[in-house]
């Protein structure tokens, strides 16, 4: 177990990134983000293909409020590439990129983004509420209330005998609930195989995280029960996967739980329909988009030309069209069927 | 009152237990036969659950299946969940009913929705057992009884034993259930030797494989003149009542609903048709719960069951009053029961 007075920034050559690492996991990173973000355009698009007229929030083929992760896909590419199908994630109202870079099914969780019979959920839960037991993955509405179930995954793997882990992931707004202080604590006394992870994506809705946070760092809060915790600025996708290859071998190893807070950007409002009046720096945000900024960067490395690209943004064109296909030919739940599945 | 020390005869498959002995027992059997089955909670450990349901169970299970926690409810019965998805058989103790405030959101935005928002695809095999009730000055924080509160919320039952052997087969069901069960067992019935408590909370309990379904009522006492809907420590009440008034030729039929969720409706239905008269008697508040549902049940299915209205004794919409006198003013006490049996039977 480390111990530090305050956690300290980690810069991505301290995390692990940058030329040393190996060009196949840099493809992969690059890969996944790139895959997330086609699919979420994909959902803006058919999200509000038939909104109108004017914006009716619950007209449409993806009815409902819809809360995109554009521009967060370092942190899901990053955590995710450490990870297998047997181990759980749980995931944000915004739980998207987490979903895909975790190897959900595109077909079903977009047929339950589109309320169909033929989704993860059967249409009951909305994208807010993917299960996926395939793959351990679910996510929640309720902010930091994703953390204390990842405890228990955790907690049955280990007393399965397995090295599997459990990642829980928040918004930096939920650091200040108390299932957020509760499970850090009750994680770290009991040496739980988990990694926390928490999105910096400095806007709880409209309140800047300065007005609501009182730490610089929320890895600072890790430090405060006896876990490592790191902090990675810049939404840089090699320093999140070298801070995770750490927290995720903590982990398997028996040796507990670890935090990381990733600096990450929010690009879109913080659901479809937000007008985001209140962001100063929305003007700036394109420039920040991570995704551009490392394909230049593998571009420059020479692990990126522009054959490569082409191929890589065709095949997640390919795979999300397919998805949106599957779940427009799904068929909608049964009104009859509304009462279904209360009880098992 | 004491506690019952009548010498009994032990038959080779039941003797006498109380009910907290009654509830360890049934967790010992899953424990012994389920390796997936452990109990996690504030002091279950060698303290042996503050209102007796883990006694022993420490010493036989280990520290590794009976689990203390700190006082973080919305950490471990979130762990509970988390455990029962991935496919253990966890029992999560809530001290009491009445701080489900600091955990609530675990229990039913996620431990009651998970099974329902993935269409079935999620199990959530996990009982939630909380102590209930009040009559012991213990104030309006550490009184209540909030089942009905749990039973509004859709997607898990609600289960609320009132004798021994109720106690030992509810909880056998609820622990194989593979829906989450919220476990209610009243201070009351326990049989605990520091708190007074109806001799009906020691009794008879089978010994043993022994399982009690979930969502059939009891009758426990047949009668003709009237019906008495109840649950938990109110049905030793109702009993205690019903013997007093078979003195005066009222013939009450005292029924044990066991669950509030399922609800047993049609055993509500067929005792009223048969005696034309209910009161329904609940320790939980009066509006907006268990009272008021019986009575629609009868309501929508056929008023003219009901030779005359409906009586409810409940708690009158207060806050549990800590001083004796005016706890025992808005419980649901023989005195109230009593009269309000006997309105419901005049005329």
């Amino acid at each position: 177990m480390t111990t530090q007075a305050a956690a300290q920034p980690t810069t991505p050559q301290q995390a692990g990134g940058g030329p040393d690492l190996d060009p196949a996991v840099r493809l992969g990173l690059y890969e996944t983000m790139v895959l997330s973000r086609t699919y979420e355009e994909a959902i803006l698009r058919e999200y509000h293909a038939d909104k109108g007229p004017g914006f009716d929030i619950g007209k449409g083929l993806i009815p409902g409020e819809m809360h995109l992760s554009a521009g967060q896909e370092p942190v899901a590419a990053g955590v995710c590439a450490h990870l297998t199908t047997g181990d759980a994630v749980t995931a944000t109202h915004r739980p998207h990129h987490f979903a895909v870079a975790h190897g959900v099914d595109l077909r079903r969780m977009t047929a339950e983004i589109f309320g169909r019979e033929g989704g993860l959920g059967r249409g009951r839960g909305g994208h807010m509420h993917l299960f996926d037991p395939d793959t351990h993955f679910s996510c929640s509405g309720i902010i930091a209330e994703g953390y204390p179930p990842a405890l228990g995954q955790a907690f049955a793997f280990h007393r399965q005998g397995t090295d599997r882990i459990a990642v829980a992931v928040t918004g930096e707004g939920a650091a200040n609930q108390g299932a957020f202080h509760e499970s850090l604590n009750l994680a770290a006394r009991w040496s739980l195989p988990v990694v926390f992870v928490v999105e910096d994506n400095d806007w709880g809705i409209s309140v800047p995280r300065t007005a609501s946070t009182s730490v610089a760092s929320n890895a600072d809060r890790a430090v405060a029960y006896g876990i490592p915790g790191e902090r990675i600025e810049g939404n840089d996708v090699e320093g999140v996967y070298g801070a995770a290859r750490r927290a995720v071998a903590r982990a398997r190893a028996g040796e507990g739980p670890s935090l990381i807070e990733v600096h990450t950007l929010r690009l879109w409002g913080h659901f479809e329909g937000d007008a985001q009046g209140y962001r100063l720096d929305l003007e700036d945000a394109p420039s920040h988009d991570p995704i551009p900024r490392y394909e230049a960067a593998l571009r420059e490395a020479g692990v990126l030309d522009d054959e490569t690209v082409t191929r890589i943004r065709s095949a997640a064109g390919e795979r999300t069209e397919d998805a949106i296909a599957f779940a427009k030919n799904s068929p909608v739940p049964d009104p009859a069927s509304a009462t279904s599945y209360v009880f098992a | 009152m004491t506690i019952t020390e009548t010498p009994t005869t032990p038959t080779p498959h039941s003797r006498r237990l109380t009910t907290s002995k009654a509830i360890v027992e049934a967790i010992a059997f899953e424990m012994d036969r389920d390796p997936s089955v452990f109990y996690l909670g504030e002091d279950v450990g060698s303290y042996g659950g503050i209102f007796g349901s883990t006694g022993g169970l420490l010493d036989r299970f280990g520290k590794d299946r009976v689990i203390d926690t700190p006082i973080s409810e919305t950490a471990f019965i979130g762990l509970g969940i988390g455990a029962a998805v991935e496919g253990m058989r966890p029992i999560v103790e809530l001290m009491f009913a009445d701080f489900m405030g600091v955990c609530l959101d675990q229990i039913y935005n996620h431990m009651a929705k998970i099974h329902f928002e993935s269409g079935g695809n999620v199990k959530v095999p996990m009982v939630l057992t909380m102590g209930a009730g009040g009559g012991y000055s213990d104030g309006a924080q550490h009184s209540q009884c909030l089942w009905g509160t749990f039973a509004h919320l859709p997607g898990m039952k609600v289960v609320v034993p009132s004798s021994p052997a109720d106690a030992k087969g509810l909880m056998t069901a609820a622990i194989r259930d593979d829906s989450p069960v919220v476990y209610m067992f009243h201070k009351g019935v326990m049989g605990l030797p520091w708190m007074a408590k109806n001799p009906r909370s020691n009794d008879d309990v089978p010994e043993g494989d022994y399982e009690t379904p979930i969502g059939k009522a009891n009758v426990v006492r047949s009668g003709n003149d009237v019906t008495v809907v109840t649950i938990s420590l109110s049905v030793h009440h109702a009993l205690d009542v019903a013997e007093r008034l078979a003195g005066d030729g009222i013939d009450v039929e005292v029924l044990d609903l066991r669950s509030l969720v399922p609800l047993d409706r049609e055993a509500i239905l067929a005792s009223v048709a048969k005696t034309g008269r209910l009161v329904v008697v609940d320790e939980d508040y009066l509006s907006f719960g268990m009272s008021g549902e019986v009575v629609a049940t009868i309501a929508e299915h056929d008023p003219t069951l009901l030779k005359r209205p409906a009586e409810r004794v409940a708690v009158p919409d207060v806050p549990i009053p800590y001083a004796h006198a005016l706890e025992y003013a808005v419980l649901p006490r023989h005195d109230r029961i009593e009269a309000a049996v006997r309105r419901a039977v005049a005329g």
